[in-house]
């Protein structure tokens, strides 16, 4: 019983989803909200299309202007909505972003303990990692393990701060711009940044 | 009842089941607020259906790790930012 129309015992190619018991079950809820009124087919399709539309390369261009132009910047980092608007990247909706800048003294990481609260609105869905129990237990219990798992490890006397984003505000970090970058443009900046520092677990590399 | 920026904090451990977001670990722990973020809705109520209670004001609440666990390996100047509602905090 699915939405198209027959039994199943095999996945849909082009779907994207899988016959896993999880899928099934998500499957079959979806059927019901549709039954009951709750939500509707377009809805959902608007939803996932949504999501389909976020990816890390937002969050990338966000933190290469932000490199580039200090007035940008500061927008990023007290109004983060309206600053990601300027480049096209529509955040609204009912959680807040903060945007926590890594400095030479700070480093900055975040988890969802909870669950998997993450910046999807500009990033899109989280790593599979990033909802992992292991991820949300040992991200705030021993985050420098965790960054080393990463290959990184803050630079000695750096204070290391975790942000656990248990409420209504989603976190994105602002990676440190590299050395070794100063004639870059915008863009080659931003193919610089990865999903993973945008989540704190490493830094941007240094441009060797 | 409201917290200044800077204020000393300690989590209260409300005895308290179901869809609650204070984490355990920083319960009965002390702290200190970063700043207020605002009024929101409260996910214990929202959790249950209750969309009509008041909002609670929220705040991001600093810790020190070494004051989180006993056995951290990280630098003694090691930070945890964590957003609480304001009924899980009391002046410490």
């Amino acid at each position: 019983m699915s939405g198209n129309g027959h039994n199943h015992d095999h996945p849909h190619p082009g779907t994207g989803r899988t016959a896993t018991p999880h899928a099934l079950r998500v499957r079959a809820m979806e059927k019901l909200l549709v039954e009951k009124g709750v939500l509707t087919e377009a809805e959902i399709q608007d939803r996932i299309s949504y999501m389909d539309s976020r990816s890390p390369a937002n969050g990338a261009r966000l933190a290469a202007k932000a490199w580039t132009d200090e007035a940008f910047k500061e927008r990023l980092l007290t109004d983060t909505k309206s600053a990601a608007l300027e480049l096209g990247v529509d955040a609204s909706g009912p959680v807040e972003f903060i945007v926590v800048e890594n400095t030479p003294e700070v480093h900055n990481l975040i988890v969802c303990t909870l669950c998997s609260c993450y910046p999807r609105a500009i990033l899109g869905r989280p790593p599979d990692w990033y909802k992992s129990f292991e991820y949300r237990s040992r991200a705030v219990k021993e985050p420098r393990a965790v960054m080393r798992e990463f290959d990184y490890e803050p630079p000695e006397g750096i204070e290391v701060r975790v942000h656990d984003s248990t409420a209504d505000i989603r976190y994105m970090i602002l990676p440190m711009r590299p050395e070794g970058t100063e004639g870059m443009s915008e863009e080659e900046l931003a193919e610089l940044v990865t999903r993973d520092s945008l989540v704190g677990v490493t830094e941007v590399g240094r441009v060797r | 009842m409201s917290f200044a920026d800077g204020e000393s904090i300690r989590v209260r451990d409300l005895d308290k089941g179901g869809h609650v977001r204070a984490p355990r670990y920083v319960r009965g722990k002390r702290g200190e607020i970063v700043h207020l973020l605002g009024e929101f809705k409260n996910p214990e109520d929202l959790a249950y259906g209750e969309y009509e209670r008041p909002t609670k004001p929220l705040y991001r609440v600093l810790f020190r790790q070494s004051d989180l666990w006993e056995d951290y390996e990280g630098n003694s100047d090691d930070t945890l930012v964590v957003d609480i509602y304001e009924h899980w905090l009391e002046g410490a």
